[in-house]
């Protein structure tokens, strides 16, 4: 069992009467790497800055390391922050600012200088050290105030959107870094960022937010795979969202149920009550899509869509290089995006615009959620 | 395209004109009568004579000359005092407060400057404000003597040139990113090194700034000195007004003036090498 670092009980957080986070409760493990995931508003920063110490809890308790954090202000913390601006300090060398936490901790001079280069090594910046942070490109400012806020070995570094200002090709390079700089240091991440991608790629855990509360905590691909409502199915990458109803219950985890008008089984582990409403939801790539003329032809493959066979007509195709997403639309007017790959044996697309197809998907692939609205 | 070359130098010349004329050309004059005798009159008198400057260094004349230099400085660092807390404030201030407070500091700038000091003799004077006030709370059993004292010439001069040290730091505390107060903080800096280490270098163009802005007019406000300091002159500007309007030295007069022009040119000059050294490149 890891240790836990930063723990957050049913914190609350107000700015002038107005609600910003709520009911937040959140355990962070140690050297684990933790993803904030939301749209801009959500109050992913601010509960990076309730754990920096620059807000203060309006109720809830936040402690670190097991203590209580309430009137510790950030110097006394032992966490340290990169920010979204890098904030350096202009009118100090490269050196200066990394050496700053040190000096503040009054070690003496030597000690420094060892410090300062060892980290500078790290973020691959030696040489740079009599630069100015004007001087610098934003890559390497960005490492600047990683090693900056790295030095005094703090138990939590906060990233709060360290890589929205780099360019793409730099931005995946930093991601790759920081997630080995974070394996190597073994020091807990907190990443505040509203790239999904990001989040997946890089971390352990994330928390999905949204409007100041949490929604969903779970790895990268319990997020993906088992969205719990409608705003994270959609907030983490493209979704088919399809309407339909129970109609009967057979077994533990089986229903019959109309799905678009269509009688389908499905799989579920929650509880669903004859008639009532439900969305069965179906990422692009998990959608299984043939032609009807071949399924009718194969007893194979219609045994393959024995439990969901949705009829449609294909209406376009879009080329993607190593996948082609193909838009299909349902016998009763809905629009559904099929992800596709590439089939080795043919030089050719599978679809063409015209073609009357079925949708399925592979048994336990779909997640199955109550109705929202 | 010629056009707009032509407006250019219009513009341009008409400027350099404007300059020539009503600066350039006086301060030659000036500058020409400084090294005259007593009585002499630019257009006939010839020679050259450095008299009036060791008139400067004889020792009622430096004397009066420091302690107006002293009063300034005194002036400019109450103003910096004062003005840098409420500039940090100004700029921390919401967007409602914010253009409030600016106003509050800019009516008075707005207001004429005599009237002001007017103003100021009902606040300081034996049954003024200030004394009644001390009178009924039983702070004090007479009034103070406030009036025709240096205190009050230094309430005035810090009240007249307050919002030139605020406007400056204002200016500088917007300048600087407020996130690298939370930076200092968060590794490790209590809230007097952030202070001292973070805040005040990143100002420092704006304290230089506010404090030549406040020291060099402090030397020169000679009817501030009048109203509140009653007969004796007390700053340098009192003593050069004294020579051209009533001791009718004009040769004194000048010289006391290009002294003071030259010490107020190289506080410049230092002013501009600081702000180069100090990297004048972080503020973006």
């Amino acid at each position: 069992m890891k240790k836990t670092v930063v723990e957050l009980i049913e914190v609350a957080k107000d700015f002038d009467g107005q609600r910003a986070l709520a009911d937040i409760s959140l355990t962070v493990t140690d050297g684990e790497f933790l993803s904030l995931l939301g749209p801009s508003g959500c109050g992913k920063t601010t509960l990076l800055r309730l754990i920096g110490g620059f807000e203060h809890c309006t109720s809830g308790l936040l402690r670190i390391d097991g203590q209580d954090m309430d009137r510790i202000p950030p110097e006394k913390r032992a966490v340290n922050t990169v920010f979204q601006n890098y904030a350096l300090f202009p009118h100090m060398t490269v050196y200066d600012n990394v050496a700053f936490g040190l000096r503040m901790a009054k070690r003496s001079s030597r000690e420094i200088r060892l410090a300062v280069t060892q980290a500078l090594d790290m973020v691959q910046l030696s040489g740079l050290e009599q630069r100015r942070p004007a001087a610098l490109s934003g890559g390497q400012q960005q490492r600047v105030a990683i090693a900056r806020a790295l030095i005094n070995k703090p138990r939590v570094l906060l990233l709060d959107e360290p890589l929205s200002a780099l360019d793409h090709r730099l931005r995946k390079q930093m991601q790759k870094e920081l997630k080995q700089l974070q394996r190597a240091l073994g020091i807990t991440f907190i990443l505040v960022t509203h790239d999904q991608d990001e989040a997946f790629a890089m971390s352990d855990r994330v928390v999905v937010m949204q409007a100041g509360r949490i929604e969903q905590i779970g790895t990268p691909m319990e997020i993906y795979e088992n969205p719990v409502n409608l705003f994270v199915a959609r907030f983490v990458g493209d979704i088919n969202i399809l309407d339909g109803v129970v109609v009967s219950r057979s077994g533990a985890d089986t229903y019959h149920a109309l799905v678009e008008g269509v009688a389908v089984t499905l799989h579920s582990r929650r509880d669903f009550l004859p008639g009532q409403q439900l969305h069965v939801l179906l990422r692009p790539e998990d959608v299984r899509l043939e032609q009807e003329r071949d399924i009718a032809e194969s007893r194979s493959l219609s045994a393959k869509f024995a439990q969901a066979r949705l009829p449609g007509t294909v209406q376009r195709i879009f080329y993607h290089g190593a996948t082609y997403d193909v838009e299909v639309m349902l016998d009763n007017g809905n629009q559904v995006q099929v992800t596709e790959f590439f089939d080795e044996d043919s030089a050719n697309l599978s679809f063409r615009p015209g073609d009357q197809v079925a949708l399925g998907w592979l048994q336990g692939w779909e997640v199955v959620l109550p109705h929202e609205g | 395209m010629k056009d707009n070359i032509l407006f250019r130098k219009l513009l341009i010349s008409g400027t350099l004109i404007w300059v020539g004329l009503l600066a350039v050309v006086p301060y030659l004059i000036l500058l020409r009568t400084s090294f005259l005798e007593r009585g002499g009159e630019i257009l006939q008198a010839a020679g050259w004579s450095l008299a009036n400057y060791t008139r400067l260094f004889s020792p009622a004349v430096f004397s009066m000359a420091v302690d107006s230099a002293l009063l300034a400085a005194g002036t400019a660092l109450l103003c910096l005092l004062v003005g840098y807390p409420f500039a940090y404030i100004l700029v921390r201030s919401g967007e409602k407060a914010q253009p409030l407070l600016l106003l509050l500091v800019m009516i008075p700038f707005w207001t004429n400057s005599l009237i002001r000091t007017y103003a100021l003799v009902i606040m300081l004077k034996a049954d003024g404000i200030i004394n009644s006030l001390l009178l009924r709370l039983g702070l004090i059993d007479q009034p103070l003597q406030l009036m025709y004292t240096s205190v009050a010439v230094f309430i005035g001069l810090v009240y007249t040139l307050l919002p030139f040290m605020i406007l400056p730091l204002f200016a500088a505390f917007k300048a600087m990113d407020l996130q690298l107060i939370e930076a200092g903080r968060d590794l490790g800096a209590g809230p007097l090194q952030t202070l001292l280490r973070i805040i005040v270098p990143l100002t420092m163009p704006g304290i230089i700034a506010g404090t030549m802005l406040v020291f060099l007019p402090a030397l020169g406000m000679f009817y501030i000195a009048d109203i509140l300091g009653g007969a004796r002159s007390m700053l340098l500007g009192n003593y050069i007004r004294d020579q051209f309007l009533v001791f009718r030295d004009l040769p004194m007069g000048a010289a006391a003036s290009v002294a003071m022009t030259v010490a107020m040119g190289i506080l410049l000059l230092l002013y501009y090498l600081a702000s180069r050294r100090s990297g004048g490149g972080h503020l973006k």
